[in-house]
C-alpha cells in the first residue's frame, strides 16, 4: 500500500519523538491503543499555568500511519490552549495525511491520544 | 455456533486440536468436489461451498485468538475490525515497555537472553489473559462476555508483541 508524501516526510523524519518528565506536574499523559492492530502510542503534553501547550512528544509503536498522525498532532497542539487541541478531530488528522480508509483507525489513535493527555491533566489538576 | 456444529465438537473455548484435524479430515473427504464430479452443477457448486465453508471453520477454530473472536461474535461482540482504542494505562504502560524492550534487543550484547526473557513474558501474559476465557465464554451473563472481550483484545497487543519478537528473531538469525 502507497504511502501518502507527508505520512513518508512525518515517518523519516517524525517530530517531537520522545518523552517528557512524567513527575513534572505540568506534565499530562495520554496512553492508547488499537487493539485491531496492536498499535501502542505515548502522548504527552506540558501545559502552562494559563492552560496553553508548550510542548508535545510522543512515542508509537505502529506502521507509518500510527507513526504520522501522533507526530502531527504533537506539532498541532503546540501552542494551543487544552480546549483549542480537544477539538482536533480524527478527520482531520486523515484528511492531513491522506491516509486510506483501512488507516482511519491511526487517526482515531491519535485524537484519543490528545483526549487521553488533556483527561489526564484535568484529573491532576481539578481538586 | 456454526462453525462447532460443523465439526461436531462441544461450544468451547478449550478445544481438543487433534480432534479438530481428524473432523476436519472426514469432513474434507465427504465434501471433496471430486466425489460429485458427476453430479448436477449445482450440486458441484454446493460441493466447492461446503469445502470453503469445512476450510474457513479450520482456520477460526484452530487458532485461540479466531477462536475467541469467533464466539464473542457469535454472543453479540463483534471485535473484529473495530476502530475503538483501548484506554488501560496501566496494561498500555507495560506492553510500550515491552515494545521498548524488544527494540533493544538487536543491540544487546546477549540477544539469546533478552530474546528467552521476552519469551518468558509474552507466555506469562499470554496465559493471564487467556486462562478465564473458558469460563468466561460459558457464561451465560453478558458482563462475563464483556469481560472476555476485553481479554481478548488485550491478547490481541500480547500476539502482536509475539509476532515482533519472531520477526526480530528471524532478522538476528538470518544473516
Amino acid at each position: 500500500m502507497a504511502y501518502s508524501d507527508k505520512v513518508i516526510d512525518h515517518v523519516e523524519n517524525p517530530r517531537n519523538v520522545g518523552s517528557l518528565d512524567k513527575n513534572d506536574p505540568s506534565v499530562a499523559t495520554g496512553m492508547v491503543g488499537a487493539p485491531a492492530c496492536g498499535d501502542v502510542m505515548k502522548l504527552q503534553i506540558k501545559v502552562s499555568e494559563q492552560g496553553v501547550i508548550e510542548d508535545a512528544k510522543f512515542k508509537t509503536y505502529g506502521c507509518g500511519s500510527a507513526i504520522a498522525s501522533s507526530s502531527l498532532v504533537t506539532e498541532w497542539v503546540k501552542g494551543k490552549t487544552l480546549d483549542e487541541a480537544a477539538e482536533i478531530k480524527n478527520t482531520d488528522i486523515s484528511a492531513e495525511l491522506e491516509l486510506p480508509p483501512v488507516k482511519i483507525h491511526c487517526s482515531i489513535l491519535a485524537e484519543d491520544a490528545i483526549q487521553a493527555a488533556i483527561k489526564d491533566y484535568k484529573s491532576k489538576h481539578d481538586k | 455456533m456454526r462453525y462447532f456444529e460443523l465439526f461436531s465438537i462441544p461450544v468451547n473455548y478449550d478445544v481438543d486440536l487433534q480432534e479438530i484435524g481428524a473432523r476436519y479430515l472426514e469432513l474434507q473427504r465427504a465434501a471433496h468436489p471430486d466425489r460429485h464430479s458427476g453430479g448436477s452443477e449445482r450440486e458441484k457448486l454446493l460441493a466447492v461451498q461446503k469445502t470453503a465453508e469445512i476450510n474457513d471453520a479450520l482456520q477460526t477454530l484452530k487458532h485461540p485468538l479466531k477462536r475467541a473472536e469467533y464466539m464473542l461474535a457469535e454472543l453479540g461482540l463483534e471485535l473484529r475490525g473495530e476502530q475503538q482504542t483501548l484506554q488501560d494505562p496501566m496494561f498500555l504502560m507495560q506492553q510500550m515497555e515491552l515494545r521498548e524492550e524488544l527494540e533493544e534487543v538487536k543491540t544487546s550484547s546477549d540477544p539469546d537472553a533478552a530474546i528467552a526473557k521476552l519469551e518468558q513474558h509474552i507466555k506469562e501474559l499470554n496465559s493471564e489473559y487467556s486462562n478465564e476465557l473458558q469460563s468466561l465464554l460459558a457464561s451465560q451473563e453478558e458482563n462475563d462476555w464483556h469481560k472476555a472481550a476485553d481479554n481478548v483484545r488485550k491478547l490481541k497487543f500480547v500476539y502482536k508483541l509475539k509476532d515482533e519478537l519472531e520477526r526480530i528473531e528471524d532478522e538476528l538469525f538470518d544473516d
